[in-house]
Formats: structure tokens, sequence, C-alpha cells
């Protein structure tokens, strides 16, 4: 089963690895991971987009609590949260396609971000499958490049992952 | 008071208070050592490998409650240390290591002497550091002994570079450690003890399973007032032994692949088993399937959440110290105001498997390495720290001797490493020094960290070492035996040197045993006449003699394979 873990960290040097390592070391999935610094800077927010039984989950939550750079663990997927990750799309906008990228990105509500006699970039928000189902709706050779974030996510309600 | 780097890593030893450093000196870490010479609270032993020094230091933890120092280079310095390192991950073992690094401004360069330190120790140790300011220097100090001893245990590496040492700071050493992702739980959680002296109360064939936890944290005595009070038989890991003393009825032996009889059936056919401090690994049950086949009820009690549930489903799991949880127990058991459960329907069925006698073996015109370690507790009177190496004498050691105090038996469990044995036997008299102190070890095992006959010439250190030499890789041989219809790959050593000759070299007493009837007056003799010095001793035994009993990789706790000579 697919399931989003948030972690705070220490905002230092060789933090990610350690998680990271663990994730190979232990044969873990990672599908994606995104990491930033929080509102305070000695905190670091990962979330890793991972998949496994849930033996295997409350392992993975469990190593990754003994890790001494992890403050706080938390499954967002165990309750109501929303997810997001950002792409930003590269595409061949000449001729009657030009109009035509314009309508679908205004379609998914992506924005035009950099324009040029012969491409666009869109930058487009949203949960993985609606990126992927913009993807699939382009034709693929106009698509020239895309880079994705990676999932990012945030518990609903009062639930909050702070220290 | 303004100090340089390396006088704060003086001053922090100091405030640790530590008496041994284990270490081999070089470029990074001169500014280190030219302080040590300046200091004489602080004795370094000097090693002939860096491997060794690491074990030193890990068996010095081991022996004792405190925890062991070593200090290496940078580069191959680390690199060889690593396997020590990895050693003493594997059996959370509490240990600071030091090493040198290059200069700050050097990092990434490639420098002479340069490895990534953090990036090579990362999985196999609790945490390590990079100390990129003089000024974290000290707090750094402190959290790694915390960190290595507290919560569960284990080895926290200091990476310090070259300029660091030189540079000053004001030397102010903190008084306690606040880590807020670092806050280790103590206390069990009291609702699931309660739950657990229920089901111990209502057990009918109950098994109390204790391993390296109840060593490490020093719970013996409360373990042995436990099963006291509720006259349930007791078995031990390979790293518990001691925790329990072996010559109680209630122990019933070792478990797992070469546990005894007794040991592996109650196990397996239990219906409460108490783990403590123990974690279900391959080597003590087998194939996870096969042991869950039995419907039973396992309370598990570990100071590590991740160690419970991670091989076999647990009914009341119980995170927190081993002697605050015992504490508990024992408390509410009391409190119930109940009497222990009759279990002597269940005695009767583990006596009745102890009456295969398991661990008999022929005396045969060849010396048999299980008589050399039955031998050997007798002349020691049961009383003498065991250190060994890995394989089949290390098995033999550990079904043989049986051990009736804890931190007594120091053997490489989880990593297996052989050359562990005689730097082992190093760390163990230091710690505890005047101790009689024997290294059981095999023909293979020994020549890992042979070198280190020259350091116990130099600080005088009168290890009796006990080689069970058979020629050949002696577990590798056995499997090939079994497993491999005795195609013997690699297993035979050839060119084995003369080790009277090489103990003599070193400037140690040699001996060689051939005979059945010279054990004893062999190992007396160098219990006695030559009690103050290394004595090597080379046993010559039956190259053929097996392990037994023993469960087959992949096969389950009760489907043991016995010795032919039964």
């Amino acid at each position: 089963m697919r399931h989003i873990i948030s972690i705070l960290l220490e905002n230092e040097a060789g933090a990610l690895s350690r998680v990271a390592g663990l994730f190979s070391a232990r044969g873990y999935n990672i599908e994606s991971l995104t990491v930033a610094p929080t509102e305070d800077a000695s905190l670091s927010r990962m979330t890793i987009v991972t998949t496994g039984s849930e033996d295997v989950l409350e392992q993975i939550t469990k190593q990754l609590n003994k890790l001494v750079d992890v403050v706080k663990v938390v499954d967002l997927s165990e309750a109501a949260h929303s997810e997001r990750e950002l792409m930003l799309i590269k595409v061949r906008a000449t001729g009657k396609d030009r109009e035509e990228m314009k309508r679908m990105a205004d379609i998914f509500r992506g924005r035009i971000i950099d324009v040029t006699d012969s491409t666009y970039v869109i930058e487009l928000t949203g949960t993985g499958n609606k990126l992927d189902s913009f993807i699939a709706a382009l034709d693929a050779g106009l698509i020239l490049e895309t880079v994705r974030t990676g999932v990012c996510g945030i518990g609903r309600g009062d639930r909050i992952l702070k220290v | 008071m303004t100090l340089t780097g390396a006088e704060i890593v003086i001053r922090c030893l100091q405030e640790e208070k530590v008496d041994y450093v284990f270490g081999y000196p070089g470029g990074s870490v001169l500014h280190i050592y030219d302080e040590l010479f300046k200091q004489d609270d602080i004795k370094h032993i000097l090693v002939r490998h860096e491997q060794a020094a690491v074990h030193a230091a890990d068996a010095y933890s081991r022996s004792s409650d405190r925890v062991g120092v070593a200090l290496v280079t940078s580069g191959p310095g680390v690199t060889n240390a690593v396997t020590g390192i990895a050693t003493a991950y594997m059996d959370s073992i509490p240990m600071v290591v030091l090493c040198g690094q290059v200069p700050t401004y050097y990092i990434g360069q490639d420098a002479f002497q340069e490895c990534d330190t953090v990036g090579i120790t990362r999985p196999c140790v609790k945490h390590n550091f990079l100390v990129k300011d003089v000024k974290d220097l000290a707090a750094t100090m402190k959290k790694a002994f915390h960190i290595a001893k507290t919560g569960r245990p284990g080895p926290v590496v200091v990476d310090i570079p070259k300029d660091i040492t030189a540079n000053k700071c004001e030397f102010d050493y903190p008084a306690s450690v606040q880590m807020r992702s670092y806050n280790p739980v103590v206390k069990g959680h009291l609702g699931q003890i309660k739950k657990a002296v229920q089901m111990l109360l209502e057990a009918k064939q109950p098994i109390i399973y204790t391993g390296g936890g109840v060593v490490l944290s020093d719970a013996s005595e409360k373990l042995v007032k436990l099963a006291k009070r509720l006259n349930f038989p007791v078995t031990n890991t390979l790293m518990g032994l001691g925790g329990y003393p072996a010559t109680d009825k209630q122990f019933v032996g070792m478990l797992g692949m070469h546990g005894t009889y007794e040991a592996n059936m109650t196990m397996q056919h239990a219906d409460v088993v108490l783990a403590i401090g123990a974690r279900f690994d391959d080597r003590v049950i087998g194939n996870p399937e096969h042991f869950g086949e039995v419907a039973r009820k396992i309370i598990h009690v570990d100071i590590d959440p991740s160690s419970i549930s991670k091989r076999v489903k647990v009914d009341v799991p119980i995170v927190g110290n081993v002697p605050d949880v015992l504490d508990e127990l024992l408390k509410l058991l009391e409190e119930s105001g109940k009497a222990a459960p009759d279990v002597s329907a269940w005695w009767q069925q583990i006596d009745a498997w102890r009456g295969k006698n398991c661990l008999g073996y022929k005396q045969k015109s060849l010396i048999e390495p299980q008589y050399v370690v039955e031998k050997l507790y007798e002349v020691t009177g049961g009383d003498a720290f065991i250190t060994s190496d890995v394989g089949q004498h290390q098995m033999f050691a550990a079904q043989y001797y049986k051990f009736d105090k804890p931190r007594r038996w120091i053997n490489s469990g989880g990593l297996g490493t052989m050359g562990v044995g005689l730097p082992y036997a190093m760390g163990v008299l230091f710690a505890n020094p005047g101790a009689q102190v024997a290294c059981i070890t095999g023909e293979g095992s020994i020549q890992m960290c042979i070198q280190e006959l020259s350091t116990c010439k130099q600080f005088e250190l009168p290890v009796k070492i006990i080689n069970l030499n058979n020629g050949m890789l002696g577990m590798v041989r056995q499997w090939q035996e079994m497993f491999y219809s005795k195609r013997y790959s690699q297993s035979y050593v050839t060119s084995i040197p003369d080790f009277v000759k090489l103990a003599e070299a070193y400037g140690h007493v040699g001996m060689r045993i051939e005979k059945p009837e010279d054990v004893e007056p062999a190992l007396k003799k160098a219990f006695t006449e030559y009690k103050d010095r290394l004595v090597f001793m080379d046993f010559i035994i039956d190259p053929e003699a097996n392990v037994f009993p023993m469960v087959a990789a992949g096969k389950g706790l009760s489907e043991m394979i016995l010795s032919e000579d039964l």
C-alpha cells in the first residue's frame, strides 16, 4: 500500500543521507522524497512516499524514529490529509499547438510561466494523479522536458506535526 | 580557559573518567597524541592494527559497565576500524571511536589519508559526528558518550579534522545533554506490564527467553528473582549467556542453531514466551514460518521498539529498560497475591527432553574440542572471562563453558567477526586486571589478528589462548560436509605456522598438546606456573568433530540434527 511519511528532522549536514541510507540499507521503497527547512530553520521537513505492507510500514516508522537526528515521524496517509506535487513542463508551442497548449493548461488550472517563440513552460500543481493525467492528455511528441518535485503533504484540520 | 581542540579532547575524556584509550597514531591525530603524552590520567594502549584497537575498546565495554574508547587516524585508520565498529554495532555495545580527519579546508579534495568517515561508518554506528568548529567539540564529545550508553547502546564515531585539534576556544564541558530528537524510553507501559503479568500467571508451558539486553543492562539479579518467583524454564541466546546462571536447575541451555535439544523444544512448544532483551533473530528461531506454526503468546520486553514485531508478531510489546520493566513485573506479581502457575507437568516434559543428553560426545584417541572446553571450565573454576572468535570453537565454548555470571562471555554474536578473540581478551584484561582470561579460538580465526601477540607482550597481558587446531576452517567444513556433499572448497588451511615457535618469537610461552591425557595438566600448568604469562596452547584436535545439535539454515527449531555419538 502507498503511504506518505512526514518527518521532522534536525537541519544538519548528513541528516538526509541518514534517512536515505536507512531506506536503501533495509530495502524499503522510496517513490519520492522531498525535503526543505521549515519556518524554524533548525528543522527540516521531509516527505517520503513509500509502499509496503503494514508490517513494513511499522518497521519504517520505528527505524526512522531510531535515527538520532529524527525528531518526529508521522504516517500522513493514516488519516485525512492533503497532498500536492508541483510540476514544471516545457512543451513545444508552435502553429496550431500554441493555442491548444494554452487551452490545456487552462483546463488543468496550470499557469504558463515562461514563453518563447516556440515553447511554453507550464507550472502545474496537484496530486500525482492529476500531473500524470496532464502528461497523458498532451501529445507526447510535444513534451520537451518535465520536472516534478515529488509529493509534499500535510494533515487536515487539527492534525499538526510540530515540535 | 582557552584550550586547543586536542587539549579539549583530553579534558573531555578525563571528565568522562576514561582510563584507557586503545589506538594507533597517524598524521591527523598527532596533536591529540601530543596532548596524551603530556598527561598521565589516561593511558594509551598501542595496538598493532586499528581493528584490534576497536575490538579491545569493545571488549572493555562488554566486560565492565564503562564505555570503551578507541582513537584512530584518518583514512586507512578509519577503514581498518570499520570491522570493529560494525561488530560493536551489531551487538549494541557502547563505545566512542575518535577518528582523525584531514583539515576542514582539505575535506573533499582527495587529500592524503582522506576518507568520508561519516559516510563510511554511517550504516554501522548508532550515530556519528563530524566536528566542523572547535566550539562544538566539547558538546559533541558529551553527546557522543551520552548517546553511546543510553537507550539501546551502540558505538558513536566522532570525526575530528586536524585543524580543529589545533584551533582554540573556551573549554566548557556541559553537565548534561538535552536533545529534542533523542529521548530513549526507560519505563515500560504499565497497562502492557499488567497484561503480561496476567498472561504469565495463566501460562501452562512457559519459557523465559533472554538475550544480550539482560547482560548489557545489568539485569541478571532481577531476572533470577523473576524466574525463581515463577519457577519457569530459562533459555539464553548466544549473547545472553551468563545473564542467567548456567548451573541453575531452571536453565535449559542456549537455544538456536546450536542450542540444546531441551532449550529448542521448550521454546518451540511453549504457550507463553517471555522474551527479554532478545530479538528472535535467524540464528535463534530458525525459520519464522515454522516457529509460527505453533500458537503461542509472546511478551516482548526491549528498549528498542524496532526490535519488537520485526521477525515475529508479538502479543504484548513492552518498550523499556529491562531492569525497570523487571522491577514492575515483580512488583505487580507480588501485588496480585497469586501463586505461580502450576508448571510441574511442563517440567516433566522438559526433563524428558533433557534426558536426550544432547551435548554428549564420545572421547576418541584424538582430543575432542568439547573435552578441552570442559577441562578449561574445571581448571578455571568456571570463573574465567572467556573470549572467542567465530566458528566451531565459539559454539563449543558457548555450549560447554557454563557461565554463571554476566559479562564473562565475550564474543561477536551479531556480525560474527573472526579475529576478535585476542583483542577482546586484551580489552577484558584492561577492564578487569588480574582476572583469568582465556581466548578460545581456532587456527583460522587467531591468524586474523595474530599481530596483537606483540601488544600483549608490550603490556604483559597474561591471556591464555586455547587454540582448537583442527587444520580446517571447521564450521565451513562442517557445512560443506553436511550440505555440499563433502566438497571441501577452500576450508583446509595449509601452511599453518608452528604456533609454539610463533608464540616464543613474540616472547610468550607456547605449548602443543596432542593427547587427551595431556589436556588437563597443560591447562593447569598454564593457569598456575605460567599464571602471569601469555600462554599459547595449540591443541591438535579431532578434525572431524562437528557441532551438535544443529538446526540447519531455513529449518525449524524442533527439526534438530543430533550427534551420532548419542
